[in-house]
């Protein structure tokens, strides 16, 4: 059923993990954010509309609510994002100890802007909220590793390991 | 007074994640010691303890956990380590280096009020934590400290990791029980309380992770040793996340009293070199701002307050002169706006308003009357909205103005920062 209604070939893992989640809690809505995670990380980051619909299916609500909660948190991407999602915080932890610097040499280096996605779809950078990563700044995460205490080349590292 | 290693006392051992290292230090030993007191006693101890919640509000715990009734109903625990105001970074040690002594403390509170079931809501960024949590959790249950039988005892006890997905206002109890349910997180009205009328409408207590992990050294030790340490109202030690200008940020377990300037000056390692202290936001990020001149107290609870702020999450940023007090205060500005949910006109509207009229500040076109614009913001936000989001987005905003108004002045008659930043 789950791998069935799925609009996109789904890993036997991602299959695995969604059956386990809608059983989990005692309401089966409260997996939803959970299962929206899941069918993001099985969707190369992000969810369209045909994403939406599959789980609105899943948990028998209309796709307008599986929506409207999938748009109100920022970690679910909405759009496609490149295959490295860069996020860099510029709380003020962050941004008294130089993450302005390092979003500035990030963009120079991929030359587009907080926001773009490189051309050939391997890059995203967004700037983001505290990461409390706030004692070892300034921080950011590629996909959904942490790096900290960044200096340019520390970034030049990171970014030349990105396949 | 000083630092001392209570809740980090195990975080620097090797391996300080696994149940057998958690274990060879007497983990687990304190559930099962738990497990044959009443419940009613647990509470007691708690109460003794003088423990208030970590999370930011500062409520007295063994005083939140009396008020749920004692019915048969289905009752939930639920730890919150949402940890999502800008500058704390605390829970993520315990979370990290010592899972178990977090589990520990769930299992023992779920005990003391009533609940099978808890949810541990973490911040969809720490991933790598959830992990953590939930091997934790499979080794603790494998090895029968929690699930069915735990430490042999008739009550079971389930912790299933919940993770958020990026967004602040779900730090907020009501809002957080909202987005375990499935739902966009807005936070509820109350009365109903979460204690009568919580998770899936049933009685739930909502605790901190710093909170639940203080709890095992209360019953391991008892109330009265912690209501030894610390101040006469606020008791025990508590996590500090300092951050900023200092020179060793990092988080530090101190005796509530510690001297403020202890923990900045010594234990922080001070400002670097040939740079001064400016302003200190001494709770997180929605804590009003401290000048250089107003940190000759301790870290309590109460001082925090007579200081015209508070304590908070135990956030403290540390800004030096080489800071725009003006260009950091619209930062936080913009993250407050960001993060309002949007359900009262006033926050949604005022914080919105708030980041446009910093924003033609920090650009050269401000004006005058717009220092007053803001403190009036600040009075129409103040105390008319359904949570405290709200006002903690006037805490930056209108003790900067009061604080730093020259500073803002020069901005506006200048046209540019007086820093250069
Ligand atoms: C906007 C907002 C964000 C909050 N974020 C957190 C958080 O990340 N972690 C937390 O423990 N409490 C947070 N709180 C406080 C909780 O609402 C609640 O008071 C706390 O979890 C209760 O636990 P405690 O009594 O153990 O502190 C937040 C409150 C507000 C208004
Ligand atoms: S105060 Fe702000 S965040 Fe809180 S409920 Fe109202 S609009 Fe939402
Ligand atoms: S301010 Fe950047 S991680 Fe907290």
């Amino acid at each position: 059923m789950i791998a069935k209604l799925c609009p996109f070939p789904l890993s036997p893992e991602g299959e695995k993990r969604i059956d386990h989640l809608l059983n989990r809690y005692p309401d089966k809505r409260s997996a939803l954010l959970q299962v929206l995670h899941v069918v993001q990380d099985e969707h190369g980051g992000y969810l369209d509309m045909d994403c939406i619909k599959y789980v609105a299916r899943l948990f028998g609500l209309p796709p307008a609510e599986v929506y409207s909660v999938a748009s109100f948190y920022t970690m679910y991407n909405l759009r496609p994002v490149g295959k490295y999602l860069i996020q860099v915080c510029t709380n003020i932890s962050c941004s008294v100890n130089g993450a302005e610097e390092i979003v500035a040499h990030i963009e120079k280096r991929l030359g587009i802007k907080r926001g773009e996605t490189t051309p050939d779809g391997k890059f995203t950078l967004i700037t983001v909220e505290c990461l409390g990563s706030c004692g070892t700044p300034p921080a950011m995460m590629v996909n959904k590793e942490y790096h900290e205490q960044l200096t340019p080349e520390k970034v030049d590292k990171v970014l030349d390991a990105c396949e | 007074m000083g630092e001392m290693k209570v809740l980090l006392k195990n975080v620097h051992k090797p391996n300080s994640h696994l149940l057998s290292t958690y274990k060879e230090g007497g983990g687990y030993e304190t559930l099962k010691a738990a497990l044959k007191m009443e419940p009613s006693q647990i509470v007691e101890e708690v109460k003794k303890s003088g423990l208030r919640g970590r999370g930011g509000a500062g409520f007295p715990t063994g005083l939140k956990w009396s008020f749920v009734p004692k019915t048969d109903a289905p009752k939930y625990l639920v730890c919150n380590a949402d940890e999502g105001e800008p500058g704390t970074f605390k829970d993520r040690v315990i979370i990290e280096k010592d899972p178990h002594l977090l589990l520990e403390g769930i299992a023992i509170s779920c005990y003391a009020i009533g609940a099978h079931r808890a949810y541990i809501y973490i911040r969809g960024e720490y991933e790598f934590g959830a992990q953590v949590l939930e091997n934790a959790i499979r080794e603790a249950e494998e090895d029968g400290c929690l699930g069915d039988r735990p430490m042999g005892h008739d009550y079971p006890i389930y912790i299933t990791v919940h993770r958020g997905a990026g967004a602040y206002v779900c730090g907020e109890e009501t809002a957080l029980l909202d987005s375990l349910e499935g739902r966009r997180g807005h936070p509820r009205i109350r009365p109903p309380f979460p204690a009568s009328k919580g998770l899936y409408q049933s009685p739930t207590v909502i605790n901190n992770v710093e909170t639940l992990s203080s709890v095992v050294d209360i019953i391991a030790r008892g109330g009265d040793w912690y209501a030894s340490l610390g101040t006469e109202k606020s008791k025990g030690t508590k996590l500090f996340s300092i951050s900023g200008h200092v020179q060793k940020p990092g988080v530090y377990e101190l005796v509530m009293g510690t001297p403020f300037k202890e923990l900045i000056f010594e234990i922080a390692g001070g400002m670097r070199p040939g740079r001064n202290l400016k302003a200190v936001i001494p709770g997180g990020s929605s804590t009003p701002m401290l000048t250089a001149d107003e940190i000759d107290i301790p870290l309590d609870y109460e001082s925090l307050m007579e200081a015209g702020s508070m304590l908070g999450s135990g956030a403290v940023i540390v800004l030096d002169d080489t800071t725009c007090i003006v260009k950091e205060t619209y930062r936080l500005a913009q993250f407050y706006a960001h993060e309002s949910c949007g359900q009262c006109t006033p926050c949604r509207e005022g914080t919105h308003w708030m980041v446009q009229i910093l924003k033609r500040i920090v650009n050269g076109q401000g004006r005058e009357e717009d220092l007053d614009l803001l403190l009036h913001i600040g009075d129409t936000l103040g105390g008319n909205c359904l949570c405290p989001l709200g006002d903690a987005a006037l805490g930056p905003v209108i003790s900067s103005v009061k604080k730093f108004r020259d500073e803002y002045l020069e901005h506006i008659k200048n046209k540019r920062c007086p820093i250069g930043g």
